[in-house]
Formats: structure tokens, C-alpha cells, sequence
């Protein structure tokens, strides 16, 4: 355990002046930021709309392509950056001659790139309720303060993050294995695409593909949106089975990684 | 012995890059791994680091069963792998202080180390802006943070420059005499750990073709007349004529075997009776470097 620590804090030492951690950081600050200034000139027109609405639209706004593009995308630059960092200054071999076990040194390198999605979209949770309510303070008109989103956010946020996990051990196998961005990256990018086309086309299966997972996700909730009549109650239901699908996926592929990287010649 | 191998054999696909090697190590010696390029020096230290599977044979290191000893062994070795493993958006420091944060070890053992391979100057500037001396000795630091009994150095003074390579090579006396350290060191030239090395193991296709001490080696190289005249090519012929062996000929010298004093007075006298005036007759001894050539090249 000391020795997962140990690595673990060494994963953060080494990358936190990195595009890799900042990129986790700075885009849900951009986004939101962005968000922000729009709704701030468009305040005008979004005076009418009750609490509840405006929020739908403000955090709706990035979450309507959180599933399809930007999550998916996210997780492939994360998975490639912890991994690349090694490849780059050729420092596998110093990695895995620490007397330090494989096990630590492989998984606080796995749970680091857990640790920078789940910061990223708590980020998303934070800086999106923090300027919500700042267009609140600063624009009265705006009834941000009518509606309480945070729970909702933190909850759908936490339903992504378990969703992306299958998707992100896979990503960084891929990038564990492969030197370079392009291999990793493409093949990503054309099982993100079918992901969601599956998973808009309602396909049966798509919660067994974990490409699917963060778009099926967020149709959980708009499923529960279109019950009520004029004031929906929104609920996550936090483990469906394309959750579950997830977690087994990252568990395998965890298990799988560690028997490749035990076997593995370290170049 | 520091480092044993028995039997040590490793396939790539179909080629063996080494072949039954049995390494012998002993305490306190600083041991000269040669070979060319190719022979498979880097892949017997992956393997002595277990980076590299054991295929076939045994490795003990301190006495213990490399293995099945995997965490305590490699806690005890210092290591530089080919070329020097840094993180070049990180500071020379900040390479030292990852790692020493992985070790469990203090700060100050990372400003001693910079000072001790003369980065101290350079410590705050990026890895990636180092000269490639500049590298290789980060990476010397690396591999001694720890203190470790047992050095491994793949080819350490690569890119250095002369003075680089003398107090890389003074360093390296100064641990072993001093704080009884193990140094094992690759290289593909004899010259440069002919002058620190202790013992000498020599590989080329993957087979130890020689190991032992240095003086084994010196004394495996056999002692030759060399003597200056002015046509050697009608000298050499001469001797040949009168039954002695001629090892080497060139402009302005040749080489005969030696056996003893007298058969260098024969020489002489022989010679200069027949008209041959010689400038200089002297005993020499092949040097080290030839040896190494001769050993690796008839293989």
C-alpha cells in the first residue's frame, strides 16, 4: 500500500505542470467561463424563464455534448498523457526497476488517470454551479437562486464518472501499449462515434458497448425529465446496467493490464 | 559474489542474445562488462534488473534468488540504462526529488548529489535544456540517490567529455575503495575502464568469451619484439628466412614473438651482421585494447 501511495503522489508530482493534469482543470473552466459570458449578454431574454429552466439550460448546455464528444475525448488525452509521460523520457525501465512492487507502480498509474476524470467533472459540478449562481448575484433578473441544482449536477457527474470508467481502462491499455497518440487516439475516436451513434439509435445492446456509456447516461435523466407536466422532478437513477457494465469492464481490464504489464519485456 | 549467473540465457524470437552466461561478480570490484555494440550487454543488465523475464539459467544477486528477492535486491541497486531516463519538462532537481520522494528520501541528499556531479549551477533549469553530458550525469545521480551497495551502469560515460569521463571514473574508485561499494559497468570500449576496472568480463553474440581480473587479462596478451629498422619488408623476409616468425609488419616497424632475452640478442646480432641497421629493438606488451579486439574478433 505504502508503496501505491508513493507512486501515486509521484504521478502527481511529475505531471502537474503537464497539458495532461491542466487540460482536466482548464476545460471545465473554459466551458463554463464561456458559458458564463453568453448567458450574461443573453440575460435579457432568459429573464422570464423560471429557476429550474434556466439551470436545464446552463448546465444542459455542456452536457449535451459531455456524452457524445467531450467526455469520450477527455478520457482518451487523459489515458494518453499519464502513459505518454513514461514513453517520452523513456522511463519505464527506471518505473519498474524501483523496488517498488509492479502492482503499485501499475495501478497508481490506472487510479491516477481515474482521479484526473473524476476531478475534471467535479470541476464541472463546481464551476457550474459557482457561476450559476454568480449570474445570479450579478443579474437579479436571472432566478438562479429560485432552484437548487447542486445535487442533481453532483449526482449526474458522478453518474458520468462511473460510466467513463470502462472507457478510460481501455483507453489507457491502448496507451500503455502503443508508444505513440495516433494508434490510441483513432481507435478511440471511431468507438466513440459508434458508441453514439448506437446509443442514439436506441440500440438494445448499446449498454454492453462502453463507447455507449456516457451518452446512455444522460438519457437516464431525460427519460425522467418528460414524466412530470410543468415541473418535471428530476431524478438519477445512479446504477443501471450499463453502469455496472462499466465497472466490469475497468475491473477486467485492470486485472488484464497487470498480468500484460507482469509479463511485458520493459523495453 | 555480488552478482552470479548461471546457465543465463535469453532468446529474442529466434535469436539468442545471450548465450549460457555465467557471470561472477565478487564484492568490492568494479566489474568491466565489454563487448561491441550488439553483443548483448543491455539485455544481460535488463536482465539482472528483471526488466527482462529470466528465460533460462538463475540469477542471484547478493546471494539471493533475484526473483523470488525481486523488492529487497533491486532497493539496494542503483541503476542508468542506456540513455539516461529523465523528465525533461521537470528540472534537474525535480527529476532527483521524484525520485527521492519515491525512495523515501530526504531533500538534502538530492542538493549533495547535485553538488557531487557539479549540477548545482543547473538544478532550476529544465531537464530538456541539459547538454547531453548534463544528462548522463543527472542520470549518474539517479542511480546513486539511494546510496545503493550495488552500482549498474549501462555505458555511463556516453557523450561525456574527457574530463567528464575522469571524474566519472574517479568517483567511481572513490566508492568502491572508500565505501566499499559494487560497481558493474558496461562499455563497448576497453580504454575507457581499463584504467578503474577491477575485473573484466568480455561478451560478444551473447558468450562470455573471457572473465577474470584485470591482470588475467594483461597476462593473457603475449609479449612481442618490436624492432625499428629501415626496410622492414626485406627484414621481415630475412628473419623469416631464417626460421623465425614474424607476428606483425608495418612502415616502420616489425613484431616478433618474444620467447627470451637471448632470442632478442640473436635478432639483433643476426640483423646487423647481415646489413640490416636497426634503430631501436625493444620487449613490448600487446596492449589491452588489442587484446579486447583480438578476443572479440576471432570468436
Amino acid at each position: 500500500m505504502k508503496g501505491f501511495i508513493l507512486s501515486f503522489r509521484s504521478e502527481f508530482y511529475k505531471t502537474r505542470k503537464t497539458m495532461g493534469f491542466w487540460s482536466a482543470v482548464l476545460l471545465p473552466l473554459l466551458l463554463c467561463l464561456l458559458l458564463f459570458v453568453g448567458f450574461f449578454s443573453k440575460s435579457d431574454e432568459l429573464a422570464k424563464a423560471p429557476g429550474m429552466m434556466l439551470w436545464l439550460q446552463f448546465a444542459g448546455a455542456i452536457l449535451a455534448v459531455m456524452g457524445s464528444l467531450l467526455l469520450p475525448m477527455l478520457i482518451v488525452f487523459i489515458a494518453y498523457s499519464v502513459n505518454s509521460i513514461e514513453h517520452k523520457a523513456d522511463t519505464w525501465k527506471t518505473l519498474f526497476s524501483l523496488p517498488i512492487s509492479k502492482l503499485s507502480v501499475f495501478a497508481a498509474k490506472y487510479f491516477y488517470a481515474f482521479f484526473l476524470v473524476f476531478l475534471c467533472l467535479t470541476l464541472f459540478v463546481l464551476f457550474t454551479v459557482g457561476f450559476g449562481n454568480l449570474l445570479g448575484v450579478l443579474k437579479p433578473a436571472l432566478k438562479f437562486s429560485d432552484y437548487n441544482a447542486a445535487g442533481i449536477l453532483a449526482q449526474l457527474y458522478f453518474k458520468l464518472f462511473l460510466s467513463s470508467l470502462g472507457i478510460l481502462s481501455i483507453q489507457f491499455l491502448m496507451s500503455l501499449l502503443f508508444r505513440d497518440f495516433l494508434k490510441p487516439m483513432g481507435i478511440g475516436f471511431v468507438l466513440t462515434i459508434t458508441g453514439v451513434i448506437l446509443a442514439g439509435n436506441n440500440w438494445k445492446y448499446a449498454y454492453a458497448f462502453p463507447y455507449s456509456h456516457p451518452m446512455l447516461a444522460l438519457q437516464a435523466l431525460k427519460q425522467d425529465m418528460h414524466k412530470g407536466d410543468t415541473m418535471p422532478k428530476i431524478t438519477v437513477e445512479m446504477l443501471t446496467k450499463d453502469t455496472w457494465i462499466s465497472l466490469a469492464i475497468a475491473l477486467i481490464v485492470f486485472v488484464g493490464g497487470y498480468l500484460i504489464v507482469l509479463k511485458k519485456s520493459v523495453k | 559474489m555480488v552478482i552470479s549467473t548461471q546457465g543465463l540465457t535469453f532468446t529474442f524470437g529466434h535469436q539468442t542474445v545471450v548465450k549460457s552466461l555465467a557471470l561472477q561478480v565478487p564484492e568490492g570490484s568494479i566489474y568491466g562488462f565489454l563487448g561491441p555494440n550488439g553483443a548483448g550487454k543491455t539485455t544481460t543488465i535488463k536482465l539482472l534488473l528483471n526488466l527482462l523475464q529470466t528465460q533460462e539459467g538463475s540469477i542471484h544477486i547478493f546471494d539471493k534468488e533475484l526473483k523470488s528477492n525481486r523488492i529487497s535486491i533491486l532497493s539496494q541497486i542503483g541503476s542508468l540504462i542506456e540513455q539516461p531516463a529523465i523528465y525533461l519538462h521537470l528540472t534537474g532537481r525535480e527529476n532527483l526529488l521524484n525520485r527521492a520522494l519515491l525512495l523515501e528520501i530526504p531533500a538534502t541528499r538530492v542538493d549533495e548529489m547535485l553538488t557531487l556531479v557539479h549540477l548545482t549551477n543547473a538544478a532550476h533549469k529544465k531537464a530538456g535544456q541539459y547538454s547531453l553530458g548534463m544528462k548522463q550525469r543527472l542520470g549518474i545521480a539517479l542511480a546513486m540517490l539511494s546510496d545503493p551497495k550495488l552500482l549498474i551502469l549501462d555505458e555511463p560515460t556516453n557523450g561525456l567529455d574527457p574530463n567528464g569521463i575522469i571524474e566519472v571514473r574517479e568517483l567511481l574508485i572513490k566508492l568502491v575503495k572508500e565505501h566499499n561499494k559494487t560497481v558493474f559497468i558496461s562499455s563497448h570500449l576497453l580504454a575507457e575502464v581499463e584504467r578503474m576496472a577491477t575485473h573484466v568480463g568480455i561478451i560478444n553474440n551473447g558468450e562470455l568469451l573471457f572473465q577474470g581480473s584485470i591482470d588475467d587479462l594483461a597476462a593473457l596478451s603475449q609479449p612481442l619484439v618490436q624492432i625499428e629498422t629501415e626496410n622492414t619488408v626485406d627484414a621481415a623476409n630475412f628473419l623469416t628466412r631464417n626460421n623465425f616468425t614474424v607476428a606483425e609488419i608495418n612502415e616502420h616497424h616489425l613484431y616478433v614473438p618474444f620467447t627470451t632475452k637471448q632470442q632478442m640478442g640473436e635478432l639483433n646480432t643476426l640483423l646487423n651482421q647481415n646489413g640490416y641497421t636497426i634503430y631501436s629493438i625493444n620487449k613490448q606488451q600487446k596492449d589491452l585494447e588489442k587484446l579486447f579486439l583480438d578476443i572479440t574478433q576471432n570468436a
